[in-house]
Parts: C-alpha cells; sequence; structure tokens
C-alpha cells in the first residue's frame, strides 16, 4: 500500500470533481418547480422607511410573491440572534439590539434588507423589485469610528447612547500603570486596522424548500457551519424544531469566515419556501455580496509598549476602539475582545498587559470574524510596536524578538491575558526564517536596490494564535452562548470500507482528503476505501463546524477518538474469532493479531462478523460503528515568524514584494501539501490586507468599494512565489498533536510587510503608515517626509 | 420579454435553447444546458471563474449574450476531460494542488489553456500577468503558477 497516511503528500480527493467542472455550489442546485429571491436593499444608510408599496410588484410578470417585514412580524419570525455576550467594564451587558432579516421601520446601513419577491425567473424577480415603491426619510448616518464617538453624533440605535456596544477590559490596569511608570523607554503607535471585505469567489447562496405532507423544510445555504445554521435558525429565528429542519452546506466555494453566521437570506427563503409552496433559489450578486457579506477588523488603535534598558519589555497597555456595524452578526462581539486582546501577549514574555476595547455601532455591514479574527489585528500592533522597540532601543529586530520571546522551558506558560500557551518554541522558529529568508544577507541586498534607484526594506514579524476553539466551559464562562466541540461518526462497513461523518465542514480546506489520511493511518484502510461526508445535518450526527482552524485539532481529534472506540469493539470481536482474551489483541497496520503470533484477523474479517455475527462474542451487539464528541481542553497555539522584503520605487510610491518567507509551527502535519496551500492562501490574502484592500465608505454611507473595480483584490501579479517552512512542537492535549494552519498567513503577514514597507521608507524619515499602504499613500508620505517641516 | 433560439456546438455538441434575449451565454450554460462547472463570481466581469473557449479564445462567459455565440464552438471545463482522462493542464492542476475550494479553477484552467496557446513556454511573471483577470482568493496563486507551468511544459511534451 502506498504511504497515504499522516504526513504524506497525498494529492486530493475532491480535486477530480472540480476540475472537471462537476463540483455540487449552493447555485448548481435546482430543485424541481423551482422559483427565484431576489432581495430589495436599502440605498440608503440610515433612513425611516415612511411608506413601501408592494402592489404593483406583486402584479409584475412572473411574479409569485412579495414580502416584507410586517409578513415575517406576523408569523411571528424572530430577528437573527448574537451568539456571544460580552460585558461592560462596570459588568452590565452589551447594548443587544434586534437584527430583523426583513427591516419594518428604519434601515441601518445600504445593503439592509428591505423586502423579498419571489417569481418565476432571477430576472423576473429583479425587474418588480424595481416596482417596488418605499419612501425613505433618510437620516444622518455614522459612519467611521470617529464619527460615531463625537458628541452629539447620530445615533445608529436609541438604546446606544455614545453608540457605544460595549466597553470592556482586559488585564490589572493599577499594576500596569506600575510597570509603565519604571519603564526606561516607552514605544508607542496608533494605528488603523483597515476594514475588509471577505470576498470568497462563490457569493452566497441559499435554497429553501418545503414537504408540505411531512413538514419538513431543507436549507441548500452557502455555510461553513450547516448544524449551527440549523441550531440559529430553527431554534431562535422561524421555530422549526431540528427533526424537521435540514441544512444542507454542499461544496462551498471559499468562506474565510464570511459564511460562519446566520444571514437573512437563509431565514427569509426557508420561511417563505412553505408560503409560497414552491422552492426558492436566492443567488447573491457580488454587488451584493460587498454590501451583505460581514466585513471584517476596522480598528483604531493607541498601543504602548514599555521597556527597560535592555529592551526587555515591561508592560504592553492597548486602548482600542472597534467598529461592529450596524448589527450585531453572529460571533461579533467576540472577535474584538476574546480572540483580540487575549492574543496581546504575542509570542513573548510581557509581565502586565492591560487592554481595554470599545465597540460602536455604525451605519454600515456588521463587522464579524475574517481569516484570522481578531488576532491578525492583535498581531499587528503588539508587531509594530516591537518594530517601533527595537528602534527607540537601537537593537536589532530580530535580536529584541529573541531577547523577549517566552523561552522553550516557560512552557505551558500562563501569559497575563488570560491564555495558557501548552507549547511553543520561537527562538528555533526565528533561526529558522532568518536562515531561510537569508537575514544575514539583507543589507547587500538592500545596496544593490540602491544603486538601482529603489529602496529595498526587510520585514520581519512574529505571530501567535489561539486556535481549535475551544474547551465549551471556556468560552461559556466568556460569553459564548454554544458549546464549541465537535462529533464525528465513523462507520466500518461489512466489507471494511469506511464512511466517516464529521461535523467540520470543507470549503477548500481538503478535509476529505486530510481526514481519510487519518483513517487510513488509524484504522490502516486504503484511501480508496475512506469516504469523508459533510455538510449535511441529515447526515451527520452534529457539528460546529470550521472556523478559527478548529477542524482537524477538534473535529479530527473527535474521528480519532470515535476511531479508538472502533478498535475497542473490533478487538472484542477478534479475540472471540481468535480464542485469545481481548488484552491480548493488538491492533496495527488494520490487523487484529494476537499479541506475539501470526494469529490475525483483518478490519474486514472483524466488520463483517461485526454484521454477519453468527460466530460473534456474547452480549455484544452487531454492528461497527462508532461516534465521538470532543470537547477540547485547551486552545492549541500555532505560532511562527514571517520574513519579508519589499522595493520600492520612491518617485512613484509603487511597490512589489520580492520575497516572502514563513516559518510555521502547527504541530504534527497530516499533509504537508494542503499545509503550505493554507499557508500560501493566508499569506495572499495578508498581503492584500497590507497593500491593497480596503473598505471605503463615503461620509453618508455609501459603499464606495462596492465591486472589484473597485475593492483592490490582490491578483497574481501582485505577489511573488512564497518560501514556507515549519518548525513542530505537537500540541500536547489533543490525541494528534495538531495546532491549525488556516489563519497563519493572514495572522502574521500584514505586520510583516508593513514592518518591511517602514523599514524601506525609514531612511527618508517616514515614521508610519497605515494599511493598505497603496503606491499612492506611499508616494504621498515620501513627499511629505521631504517637504521641511515649518518651524 | 424577447425570447430568442439560439444555436451553437457546446463541447461538441449542437444545442439549441430558446432564452430571453438578454440572457448572458453564462446563463445558457448553466441554466438552460445544466454546465453548471463554469461559475459567476462577480457581475462587473474582473473574477474569471466564468471563463470558456468561444471559437478559439478565452471570452468571460458573464459579458457575453447568448445570441452573441450564435452558431459558435464553445468549450467549457467539461468538455475538457477526454475517455476518462484528464486534459493535461487540469492533472498539472492536481498534481500541484492549483485549486482549494474550487470555485475559480474551471475559470482558470479555461484561461491557462488560451495562454498556452499564444505563449507554449511562458516565464512565472508571464504566467502571473495572464491571470489578471482571474481572481483567486484560497491559494495566494503560488501553486496556480507552479500548475500552468507544469501544464503548459505537459502540453509541449516535456
Amino acid at each position: 500500500m502506498p504511504d497515504t497516511g499522516i504526513g504524506a503528500r497525498v494529492l486530493r480527493k475532491e480535486d477530480a470533481r472540480f476540475l472537471t467542472g462537476r463540483g455540487n455550489y449552493t447555485d448548481d442546485i435546482n430543485r424541481p418547480n423551482q422559483t427565484y429571491a431576489y432581495i430589495l436593499r436599502s440605498p440608503h444608510a440610515h433612513a425611516k422607511i415612511k411608506k413601501l408599496g408592494i402592489a404593483k410588484a406583486a402584479k409584475a410578470p412572473g411574479v409569485v410573491a412579495v414580502f416584507t417585514g410586517a409578513d415575517l412580524a406576523s408569523d411571528k419570525v424572530n430577528g437573527l440572534p448574537c451568539g456571544w455576550l460580552v460585558h461592560n467594564k462596570d459588568g452590565t451587558p452589551m447594548v443587544e439590539p434586534s437584527h430583523p432579516a426583513l427591516v419594518t421601520d428604519r434601515v441601518r446601513h445600504v445593503g439592509d434588507q428591505v423586502a423579498v419577491v419571489i417569481a418565476e425567473s432571477r430576472a423576473q424577480a429583479r425587474d418588480a423589485a424595481e416596482l417596488i415603491e418605499v419612501g425613505y426619510e433618510e437620516l444622518p448616518a455614522v459612519v467611521s469610528i470617529a464619527d460615531a464617538l463625537k458628541p452629539g453624533a447620530p445615533l445608529v440605535w436609541d438604546q446606544a447612547a455614545a453608540n457605544t456596544c460595549y466597553d470592556w477590559e482586559l488585564g490589572d490596569k493599577a499594576a500596569n500603570d506600575a510597570a509603565f511608570a519604571k519603564a526606561a523607554k516607552v514605544a508607542k503607535v496608533d494605528l488603523v486596522n483597515n476594514r475588509l471585505i471577505p470576498n470568497a469567489i462563490e457569493p452566497r447562496a441559499a435554497i429553501g424548500e418545503y414537504d408540505a405532507t411531512s413538514g419538513h423544510y431543507t436549507l441548500y445555504t452557502t455555510s461553513q457551519n450547516p448544524h449551527v445554521i440549523r441550531l440559529l435558525m430553527g431554534a431562535f429565528v422561524l421555530g422549526i424544531p431540528e427533526h424537521k429542519l435540514r441544512v444542507v452546506a454542499p461544496d462551498v466555494g471559499g468562506g474565510f469566515g464570511s459564511k460562519i453566521y446566520h444571514y437573512a437570506e437563509e431565514a427569509i427563503v426557508t420561511w417563505a419556501a412553505r408560503k409560497v409552496g414552491r422552492p426558492i433559489k436566492w443567488t447573491a450578486e457580488r454587488s451584493e455580496s460587498f454590501m451583505s457579506d460581514c466585513h471584517g477588523r476596522d480598528h483604531v488603535t493607541h498601543a504602548e509598549l514599555a521597556l527597560d534598558g535592555n529592551g526587555k519589555f515591561l508592560a504592553l497597555k492597548v486602548l482600542t476602539k472597534a467598529n461592529l456595524g450596524a448589527y450585531l452578526s453572529t460571533f461579533a462581539p467576540c472577535i474584538p475582545t476574546y480572540l483580540y486582546a487575549t492574543l496581546l501577549a504575542g509570542n513573548y514574555a510581557t509581565p502586565t498587559i492591560y487592554c481595554s476595547v470599545r465597540a460602536v455601532f455604525t451605519n454600515t455591514v456588521p463587522v464579524d470574524a475574517y481569516r484570522g479574527a481578531g488576532r491578525p489585528e492583535a498581531t499587528y500592533v503588539v508587531e509594530r510596536l516591537v518594530d517601533e522597540a527595537a528602534r527607540i532601543s537601537g537593537i536589532d529586530r530580530a535580536e529584541i524578538r529573541r531577547r523577549n520571546y517566552i523561552p522553550r522551558d516557560k512552557f505551558p506558560y500562563q501569559t497575563p491575558v488570560a491564555l495558557q500557551y501548552d507549547i511553543g518554541d520561537y527562538h528555533t522558529t526565528l533561526d529558522k526564517v532568518l536562515k531561510a529568508g537569508d537575514y544575514a544577507g539583507f543589507e547587500k541586498r538592500r545596496e544593490e536596490a540602491k544603486k538601482r534607484g529603489r529602496l529595498r526594506g526587510l520585514g520581519i514579524a512574529s505571530y501567535i494564535e489561539a486556535c481549535g476553539i475551544a474547551p465549551s466551559a471556556v468560552v461559556g464562562s466568556l460569553g459564548a452562548r454554544a458549546g464549541l466541540y465537535e462529533s464525528a461518526a465513523v462507520r466500518v462497513h461489512p466489507t471494511g470500507s469506511v464512511t466517516v461523518y464529521t461535523g467540520s465542514h470543507s470549503h477548500g480546506q481538503g478535509h476529505e482528503t486530510t481526514f481519510a489520511q487519518l483513517v487510513c493511518s488509524t484504522l490502516g484502510v486504503s484511501l480508496d476505501n475512506v469516504d469523508i461526508v459533510h455538510g449535511d445535518t441529515d447526515k451527520i450526527p452534529f457539528g460546529m463546524g470550521t472556523y478559527g482552524s478548529r477542524s482537524l485539532a477538534v473535529g479530527g481529534s473527535a474521528m480519532f477518538n470515535a476511531m479508538q472506540k472502533v478498535i475497542a469493539k473490533g478487538k472484542k470481536i477478534a479475540a472471540h474469532l481468535l480464542e485469545a482474551a481481548e488484552a491480548d489483541i493488538e491492533f496495527a497496520n488494520g490487523e487484529f493479531r494476537v499479541a506475539g503470533t501470526d494469529k490475525k484477523k483483518a478490519l474486514a474479517e472483524v466488520s463483517l462478523a461485526a454484521y454477519v455475527p453468527h460466530n460473534y462474542p456474547a452480549g455484544l451487539e452487531p454492528g461497527l460503528e462508532e461516534q465521538a464528541f470532543y470537547d477540547p481542553l485547551n486552545f492549541t497555539y500555532p505560532a511562527g515568524t514571517y520574513l519579508s522584503e519589499v522595493e520600492i520605487d520612491p518617485d512613484t510610491g509603487a511597490l512589489s514584494v520580492e520575497s516572502f518567507t514563513a516559518a510555521d509551527d502547527f504541530g504534527r502535519i497530516i499533509n504537508p501539501m494542503i499545509v503550505e496551500g493554507q499557508v500560501h492562501g493566508g499569506i495572499a490574502q495578508g498581503i492584500g490586507q497590507a497593500l491593497l484592500e480596503g473598505c471605503v465608505y463615503d461620509g453618508q454611507g455609501q459603499l464606495l468599494t462596492g465591486s472589484y473595480l473597485d475593492y483592490c483584490m490582490p491578483r497574481a501579479d501582485n505577489l511573488p512565489s512564497f518560501k514556507v517552512d515549519t518548525n513542530v512542537t505537537a500540541c500536547t492535549h489533543n490525541p494528534l498533536g495538531v495546532k491549525g494552519c488556516g489563519e497563519a498567513g493572514a495572522i502574521g503577514a500584514p505586520a510583516c510587510i508593513m514592518s518591511a514597507i517602514l523599514d524601506a521608507l525609514r531612511p527618508l524619515g517616514v515614521a508610519s503608515l497605515d494599511m493598505p499602504a497603496t503606491a499612492e499613500k506611499i508616494w504621498r508620505a515620501v513627499e511629505r517626509a521631504k517637504t521641511p517641516k515649518a518651524a | 420579454m424577447t425570447a430568442v433560439t439560439v444555436s451553437m456546438t457546446v463541447n461538441g455538441k449542437p444545442v439549441t435553447a430558446t432564452v430571453e434575449a438578454r440572457t448572458l451565454l453564462v446563463q445558457l450554460l448553466r441554466e438552460s444546458l445544466l454546465l453548471t462547472g463554469t461559475h459567476v463570481g462577480c457581475d462587473t466581469s474582473q473574477c474569471g471563474a466564468c471563463v470558456v473557449d468561444v471559437d478559439g479564445r478565452s471570452l468571460k462567459s458573464c459579458t457575453l449574450l447568448a445570441v452573441q455565440a450564435q452558431g459558435a464552438q464553445v468549450t467549457t471545463i467539461e468538455g475538457l476531460a477526454k475517455d476518462g482522462k484528464l486534459h493535461p493542464m487540469q492533472e498539472a492542476f492536481r498534481e500541484n494542488h492549483g485549486l482549494q475550494c474550487g470555485f475559480c479553477t474551471p475559470g482558470m484552467v479555461m484561461s491557462a489553456l488560451d495562454l498556452v496557446k499564444h505563449n507554449a513556454d511562458p516565464s512565472e511573471r508571464e504566467v502571473r500577468e495572464w491571470l489578471e483577470g482571474n481572481i483567486c482568493r484560497c491559494t495566494g496563486y503560488h501553486n496556480i503558477v507552479k500548475s500552468i507551468l507544469a501544464g503548459a511544459a505537459a502540453m509541449r511534451g516535456k
């Protein structure tokens, strides 16, 4: 048997269908007698709805029905729930406004859902929507964080004074102040973490269906977590019990966080399918994605790092304001708090850390997790500060990191911001990346570039992330309204092939391959004899889905534990067949063997006996299928260090990324090819954030970056090929020793690229720059630096 | 609504469909012919998920009315593999992990084939520049570029 187990570069099982056009994405699915939905969205950022006339639209050709928020209300459809409760400094709960699937009285962002038209064709639904008469009374809008917090600013929600959702803190402020008082030097930064639009290439889509004879609903949707959607939509929005609601997330074309959340359109098509008695398909146009998919990031931060005379970090203080948009999306409140402030220790042994976060409502699209989710924001703050600390102390940037890293022998390490890192080896990772990226040879390359009139800069950034998400009890104590375990069922069929049902969801991660490799290694079954089933609540026992780089660490661990149960039962059957004691049976390479003998039974022989139990242990149930729920004991802590080099043309501000070198510690690796691919993709999104991407609203709340013409997605010619390497310390608390790799690139790359840009520009006197560092922004910074300062 | 009847050859088979005059080629392929391998990722002709071959040129099928393809020879991603064997470019994407979620992939492969038609032995830079009209959010393009270079080499017989 070829090596297809843990650690092998196995080519992906799923590729055959994707490469031949036989993927099965939501919009590829057509249901008999299907209709099409078009959502009428608000053109205003903030307005009262004075009139909503649907009569003309309802009579338009092909129209089956037109529904508004009033129809939902009369059917007692609830708003979309928020899954995380954060408390203020004074212990009071955050302001938690309603989040209607269709608004009734007031729109709060461009793109807010006003009405839905259901028609025989997409075009007819869209045409009819133009006939809906909406009388808006425009209200002043607040768009930026600064706008929202201005005294006397218009209120997005009447109950949220000063537009504040919560004002939260973490850490011991008094101890922090005391440490700052003793500092030899203090590094300070003021940073904007630019707002991003996730832009999975598959637009969101949903098909609702209702079977009147059984009372069953089915929702096909572009989701990273179908069970979570079933729970949120069934239990909280539509009041459909789980056994009457099936949610299917078939092939999904990328998620990056944006497809975690329960969105209004899912509830609308499911509810309306019963009203019209026919299936209803809705597919977002890209322009709708821009104004209705949750956005990411959007922080403004002031931060300070106290240093002693040797460049050792004494204390970190971070004051952040975060934009949550107009409504609270599913996970929104936890992103700038528990996935951000808790990561501010970074890779460093900083003794005291204090963070305060004020989260505000604005008349913009809701903001929630986007690849990295809080951790890129934390990394950006920490690493910009560390670079600044190096500069003011005159210490080399790699050296100051080395000097402050948590030493290898200090794990498990309790940070001052709640997390306990189980294991890591940041020094070795640093050594690897410095070597791979030829840190030592950089100054020569800088000189050579200078001769060509180019400014070359080297960037360095370390990162840590908390992945897996989570132990349920821990997240519960922090305000999560769900458990965050994962489930798996492993079915060994009579002839020994295996189907695994996992609650994790693959939308590009290659689970059908990686998870199958895990089965190959554990049960000794060939890759062709394993199928991984995901994305269907009617097939899979339960699931919390895929986000936070959790699939392998949590979902894979559940699968591993279920397989251990299969092996344990198999041993009983094998012992009976081999007439040996159960304790003497060993299992390896797909065979049950009496220890120290050549007496053995293959897994397929044991499974056949389990389903044809003629000669079978007394009292043992037939069948060979086991299930496990795995609730992690801790988060996992992937960490790494990145190096990059950029060249800038000072006359135009044009920048090229000359090299990007990554060294990551993801723990044990199942498929290096897939892991490298994940790192590449994350780095590209991180470089996108640093150089190209930025969501822009005008002062009235109009979305100026509403298409690929205006929002700059990274293209192939914006990026170099990447050099990636790994350093392995195995996670100590899950059975696979794995940590997760999906978000790392997006977490470390923005800080690394900005470090390179500032390194290139510092000789000209440019001290700070915000992302995205476009050519224009760089050119302006260079020009400003050239202008003599007024006396 | 004006209905029109269009006829063309898709993946070697003659097809005829009666559609609204405003129907885009991609809608005809996906909705009338149920060739759902060609995807729609944007509404401004940037993402390239809908690229197909029309009379020997790679075109964005979201930018072409179905009637404009009247009488044309159209090849979609479904038309590349022959007798259950992947086209060398498809095989190169598989071998080099040139896809993750798979949504941009059909457009990438179709676009790559047109590149090779113009330039049988492209450099990495030329591949990157050619892909200006194809957006991928998953791979960071690293393995797509590698795949196309390998696919081009395979098609040259190397």
